[in-house]
């Protein structure tokens, strides 16, 4: 069933975009740390996406892609009126939220985006959510103003210093946790190098630390296993046992070797489409 | 039988591509009796006073009657006499293991060849080939009047559930199919790869459904993107639950989750759902690689070797841990498969994977087995052969070995209960859950099996839930 994109918004245009999409019956059931596959048209690949946000009332949900291989870029194509081919959801397990006091929130990238719907849940919850948001410069931040619109604290770091604190978001969330001992949890979702950063950083202060793993998919319902991680030395799904896990025990250096198992073909299929584009300029 | 003194004719041979050929590409292996050949093979019939065929098929397809008609030409009639019973004959006559069903019951079998009764089948069904799409499921030359409130659910739309939908929908029922993925046919589909069962038999089937007013929502997640509660909210007067046994397993060995080892699902899932051998026009890539092994002896194994060869690698070796004798596949398939250079290495249980530092696949070390004593299963166990090890170069490894329940719908109905193994527990009369009018059936319920033996679930799931909406 085709579904229509309402909206759309260039969060840092040509790269990142936020849709809109007319999903009543996903963002009825949308929980914090779902996601949704989609297929952009008839010969496209499944390729999951967090869901940023949902709107029972107004039967909308957000998505919100960095264009990176030939769906995205296929997906970047789309505008407000046009229809994506297929999209499935709510799915994986919905982020574990109760009201436990201080809850830091971090983002990387799009990860944010992701991040922002968990936030939102624990703020639901009546938890003190810090979020702790990164980017190379000011321009590529995404949804700073999201977020403070209901977190108390957002602290912000950059790669060049045009923006908060000069340097990563481990270094924040570090000096955060050594001026506040009763921190509860700490929730990451970012590119793997940022969440495996998170979580040495964390160990020492024994806090709880929740990943939210992205890889490989393909029906995104628990038949084929390609988003297998090895979480504390067991073999998970992250599509149907996940995607969350104890960031204290993902095995991140595997995660990072299987998300390069198609690197080639991704590579192959992204440059015959540009090509293709390109022709018909 | 005094036909038995006369020397048996040999089965008439069924033409197909060339070995030599068909290796390289994903066109149909088999291609299917003439209407002359289907006569010659048909008049073999001895047309048995009891026949025991009819009672080695799952579900009970006259077979000597249909036979007949073929043998005096009659292709209408032998069609109509198959769908009396089976929904999807242009399926099951690909499919079935009729070795160890109807042929394996065929009186001539005993002294020579069965009669090529999956054959026929096939034959009948593609040559009927829906000449109008009611008549393709009812039998009927008119579609009853579908009666809005009468509705059922189907969930997953594999050969159970499509059964379901066939019966009830040829008695005026309101069957809608949901389907997590986006093209139905479930297994039919994801699973077996198109040179064994073309895409365009299955969409033919679902056509004709659809033809009967059987509405088929696709990329709708059971127990996701609604629940079973809430369709007896919506008015569905019955559910039937058919979601498969798609969770694969893996057999826990170091080195299993290295690059280039992939479950037989994803690996065929890329393939025929995603169409990744005509990738890069299809977006879903493939993984490539030059020396592929397959662990396990099944149909699954067979079609992902099969599948590798097409897909260019050089080599493929099926890694068995028992002889060639005791692999479950069905015959035509290892014959298949070894006729088109696939290799066997039998005796040999895998121990662990090996990789490179980048984490890459390079080699499996295997343990050489021998065979003992026959376990619960009938067949022989495979003893390991203490200290003699071997190690085979391989870059890509599909593993094979079964699958298990899958946990999506389950996990949010608590109230239809699951067995030790997390198998649906039902009424072996009625098909019904303990959930009140919740139905199951499939490998949802028996574990793993064949195509047939899933729609004769569904067919007696379905006889009930007619009974119980008064339309039987």
């Amino acid at each position: 069933m085709p579904t229509k994109i309402l909206k759309k918004r260039k969060l840092i245009p040509g790269t990142t975009s936020e849709l809109t999409l007319d999903a009543p019956q996903i963002a009825k059931k949308a929980q914090p740390g779902n996601f949704i596959i989609l297929r952009v048209s008839e010969n496209g690949e499944r390729i999951p996406l967090t869901i940023a946000d949902a709107d029972p009332e107004a039967g909308t949900i957000k998505i919100v892609y960095l264009v990176l291989g030939k769906t995205t870029a296929e997906l970047e194509t789309l505008d407000e009126g046009d229809e994506i081919h297929d999209l499935c959801g709510p799915l994986g397990k919905a982020t574990h939220i109760e009201k436990e006091g201080t809850v830091i929130c971090v983002g990387g990238g799009t990860g944010i985006a992701a991040m922002h719907h968990i936030a939102k849940g624990h703020h639901k919850a009546g938890n003190h959510v810090v979020a702790i948001i990164g980017a190379r410069n000011k321009d590529l931040l995404l949804f700073y103003d999201e977020l403070t619109a209901f977190c108390p604290e957002v602290l912000v770091s950059t790669d060049d210093g045009s923006f908060g604190h000069k340097g990563f978001v481990t270094e924040v969330l570090k000096k955060r946790l050594e001026e506040d001992k009763t921190v509860k949890e700490v929730v990451a979702i970012g590119p793997v190098p940022m969440m495996r950063a998170v979580a040495l950083t964390t160990e020492p202060f024994g806090v709880k630390t929740t990943v939210s793993l992205n890889s490989i998919m393909v029906d995104g319902i628990g038949m084929c296993g390609a988003c297998r991680v090895t979480v504390g030395g067991e073999v998970k799904f992250a599509c149907v046992d996940g995607p969350e896990f104890d960031g204290h025990k993902v095995d991140f250096a595997e995660l990072s070797a299987r998300l390069g198992a198609y690197k080639p073909q991704e590579k192959d299929s992204h440059e015959q489409y540009k090509c293709r584009c390109q022709c018909h300029e | 039988m005094s036909s038995a003194k006369k020397a048996i004719k040999p089965r008439v041979p069924m033409p197909e591509q060339p070995a030599a050929e068909r290796r390289r590409n994903f066109e149909e292996v088999a291609l299917g009796y003439t209407l002359e050949l289907a006569m010659e093979e048909a008049a073999r019939c001895l047309q048995c006073k009891k026949p025991p065929c009819q009672k080695g098929c799952p579900v009970e397809v006259n077979i000597k009657d249909f036979v007949g008609h073929l043998a005096k030409g009659d292709v209408v009639a032998a069609y109509r006499t198959i769908k009396e019973t089976n929904s999807l004959p242009a399926v099951c006559g690909r499919v079935c293991p009729q070795e160890i069903q109807c042929e394996g019951s065929c009186v001539l079998g005993k002294k020579g060849q069965p009669v090529a009764i999956g054959r026929l089948e096939r034959f009948a069904a593609d040559e009927f080939a829906a000449k109008s799409a009611c008549e393709e499921i009812t039998g009927m030359p008119e579609c009853p009047m579908i009666q809005e409130d009468l509705k059922v659910a189907c969930i997953g739309s594999g050969p159970s559930s499509l059964t379901v939908a066939g019966y009830l929908s040829s008695r005026g029922v309101k069957v809608t199919v949901f389907e997590a993925l986006h093209e139905p046919g479930g297994v039919l589909t994801y699973g077996i790869p198109r040179f064994r069962l073309p895409k365009r038999i299955v969409k033919r089937e679902v056509d004709a459904l659809k033809e009967n007013q059987v509405d088929i929502v696709l990329n709708w997640v059971g127990g996701k993107t609604f629940s079973v509660e809430e369709l007896f909210e919506d008015g569905y007067k019955a559910v039937f639950v058919g979601v498969g046994a798609g969770l694969p397993r893996f057999m826990g060995i170091p080195g299993e989750n290295l690059i280039g080892v992939f479950s037989a699902n994803e690996y065929l899932t890329r393939v025929n759902l995603g169409r990744a051998w005509n990738f890069p026009e299809f977006d879903t890539p493939c993984f490539a690689c030059t020396r592929a092994t397959v662990i396990g002896g099944g149909n699954v194994a067979m079609d992902a070797a099969r599948t590798a060869l097409r897909l260019g690698a050089e080599k493929v070796t099926i890694v068995y841990r028992r002889t060639q004798d005791e692999m479950p596949a069905r015959q035509e398939e290892l014959h298949h498969a070894l006729e088109e250079g696939v290799e066997l290495a039998c005796l040999c249980g895998p121990l662990a994977f090996n990789g490179d530092e980048r984490g890459y696949l390079k080699s499996m070390t295997v343990q050489k087995m021998t065979l003992g004593e026959p376990d619960a299963s009938g067949r022989c166990r495979p003893c390991a052969l203490e200290g003699e090890t071997m190690e085979i170069e391989t870059d890509m490894c599909v593993v094979a070995v079964g699958s298990g329940p899958n946990p999506v719908l389950l996990g949010a109905t608590p109230e239809i209960e699951t067995n030790r193994r997390g198998y649906i527990v039902i009424n072996e009369e009625t098909g019904e859950t303990a959930m009140e009018n919740v139905f199951a059936g499939g490998d949802i319920v028996t574990g793993s099996a064949t195509v047939i033996l899933a729609m004769g679930a569904g067919r007696r799931a379905a006889q009930e839930i007619a009974r119980r909406l008064g339309v039987e």
